[in-house]
């Protein structure tokens, strides 16, 4: 499915939505240019999951990884900084996917050979300066169904 | 006299220092240092959890040769151990607890930013308290008062990215490389400012800051002006003015709601001439002092892990050796 979001806010909002869906496990692979809102929107996230209060989500992008206190622990994992297949072998990220909480992946294309379970795609394209176009793809039967039934 | 070993592999590099009485750096050895290639030949610094593996016991070893020291001297050994990510911080943090344990030293767990807010204290005699510590880096942007006997207070942190980040990705987006601090700094130099770049949050009434809008408007100001793009010296001048005034309006209003007189910055982007020249001119007009490390201080290291720890052996016990590494936590 298609979504048209017209401004950060309406970013956060449709991350919200699909945050209160989530259970530890799952795994939401966001991939999109610079500046196109996966932050944005994995804070969104991170709230519909029941982000507790005090936490700041911000940019993994350094760090390679945020950890936050939610329903369940959510990793917010970044690989912008990863080049080559074998960074990613050496970085031992892999160990958060699939495990006892939800891992939003910003730059996720770097790491899609990885990801050999079922999990949602979400890739972000810039269209003017305030509008994105969300487009979340399915992979595997729970997230066919989760998309199916509420979007 | 009271000499501590300090370890840090909480970011991409491995680090190891010794010093002395919580001033005098004796070794201060970064695993992406030249100096440490050419000893070591060859050994590529990568963004690498599992790499620090590899480099720890030589890291650890040439700041122990480095500064003539054996591990059974040491009065304590001094580890981050958080926030990061756990893999990477767990090489230091296990590293750090083996020594403890083999040689019955007393162990002290840190955590990184602190170590960040004490690197000026490596560096200057005397800062008064309470101060003020910008901390702006790759990963952290962070307003932190602090207090006497290093009780920390985080004013208001980055909601989004980083200083050191947008310079960093506004720098790819150029072309410019990586990082994109000093390649910026150095273009700015001979630029002059022709975009009016927003300042996202500069007014916002907190503490808090946010640079994922402004790295935005560069991208979208390159797009919408392919054309007739000006000079990239102007572009990098524009931008980096931008990321000063933001830094510097906020520190500075914090600094005087709070009534603190000294601020200091740290963390790599501290580094930068521009912040630097504009903090230290708009302070002076409101009698607060600035202070700031050397680069080299100003960038990850240990030399500021076993510095802090020094003042903490005196007031609190050594941590047990079931200590663990931790993605998050509180400061202090």
């Amino acid at each position: 499915m298609r979504y048209l979001s017209e401004s950060p806010q309406a970013t956060q909002t449709f991350g919200e939505r699909l945050g209160h869906l989530l259970k530890p496990g799952d795994v939401i692979a966001l991939i999109g240019d610079l500046g196109t809102g996966k932050t944005c929107l994995t804070h969104g996230i991170a709230r519909g999951a029941g982000l507790l209060e005090g936490q700041s989500v911000n940019s993994p992008s350094y760090v390679l990884i945020n950890e936050y206190q939610a329903r369940c622990p959510i990793y917010h994992i970044d690989l912008y900084r990863i080049t080559t297949p074998n960074q990613l072998l050496d970085l031992g990220v892999e160990e958060y996917f699939y495990g006892e909480g939800i891992c939003i992946i910003e730059w996720a294309d770097r790491a899609l050979e990885w990801l050999t379970e079922g999990h949602l795609r979400i890739y972000l394209e810039w269209v003017d300066e305030h509008t994105r176009e969300l487009k979340v793809e399915p992979v595997g039967p729970r997230f066919e169904t989760l998309v199916a039934e509420n979007f | 006299m009271t000499l501590i070993l300090g370890i840090d592999t909480s970011c991409d590099d491995t680090a190891a220092s010794v010093v002395e009485n919580g001033t005098t750096i004796h070794a201060n050895v970064i695993s992406s240092q030249t100096q440490f290639h050419e000893k070591y030949g060859g050994i590529v610094p990568e963004i690498a959890a599992r790499k620090h593996i590899e480099l720890i016991e030589y890291v650890i070893e040439d700041a122990l040769q480095t500064a003539d020291v054996t591990l059974p001297e040491l009065d304590a050994i001094a580890v981050t151990n958080r926030p990061g990510l756990i893999p990477a911080l767990l090489v230091g943090v296990a590293s750090a607890k083996a020594i403890a344990y083999c040689h019955q030293i007393p162990l002290y767990p840190i955590h990184h930013i602190e170590g960040h807010i004490y690197a000026n204290f490596l560096a200057h005699d005397e800062i008064p308290f309470p101060h003020l510590c910008l901390t702006v880096s790759g990963g952290h942007t962070s307003l932190i008062r602090v207090d006497p006997d290093w009780q920390y207070k985080v004013l208001g942190e980055t909601i989004d990215d980083a200083a050191g980040e947008a310079y960093d990705k506004v720098a790819q987006y150029l072309g410019l490389g990586f990082p994109g601090g000093p390649v910026i700094d150095r273009l700015a130099h001979n630029g002059r400012i022709c975009v009016e770049f927003p300042r996202p949050m500069k007014n916002s009434g907190d503490y808090r800051f946010s640079f994922s809008g402004l790295k935005t408007a560069v991208r979208n100001f390159v797009l919408t002006h392919k054309d007739a793009l000006p000079a990239i010296e102007d572009i990098a001048a524009s931008f980096q003015e931008a990321v000063a005034d933001i830094l510097v309006q906020k520190t500075l209003r914090a600094a005087v709601e709070q009534r603190i007189h000294a601020i200091t910055l740290t963390g790599g982007v501290a580094a930068n001439s521009r912040l630097r020249e504009m903090m230290v001119g708009a302070a002076r007009e409101r009698n607060i002092s600035v202070y700031y490390p050397p680069p080299v201080l100003c960038t990850d290291n240990a030399a500021m892990i076993a510095g802090v720890a020094f003042h903490h052996l005196k007031t609190r016990p050594a941590a047990a050796l079931d200590v663990n590494a931790s993605a998050s936590g509180a400061l202090g």
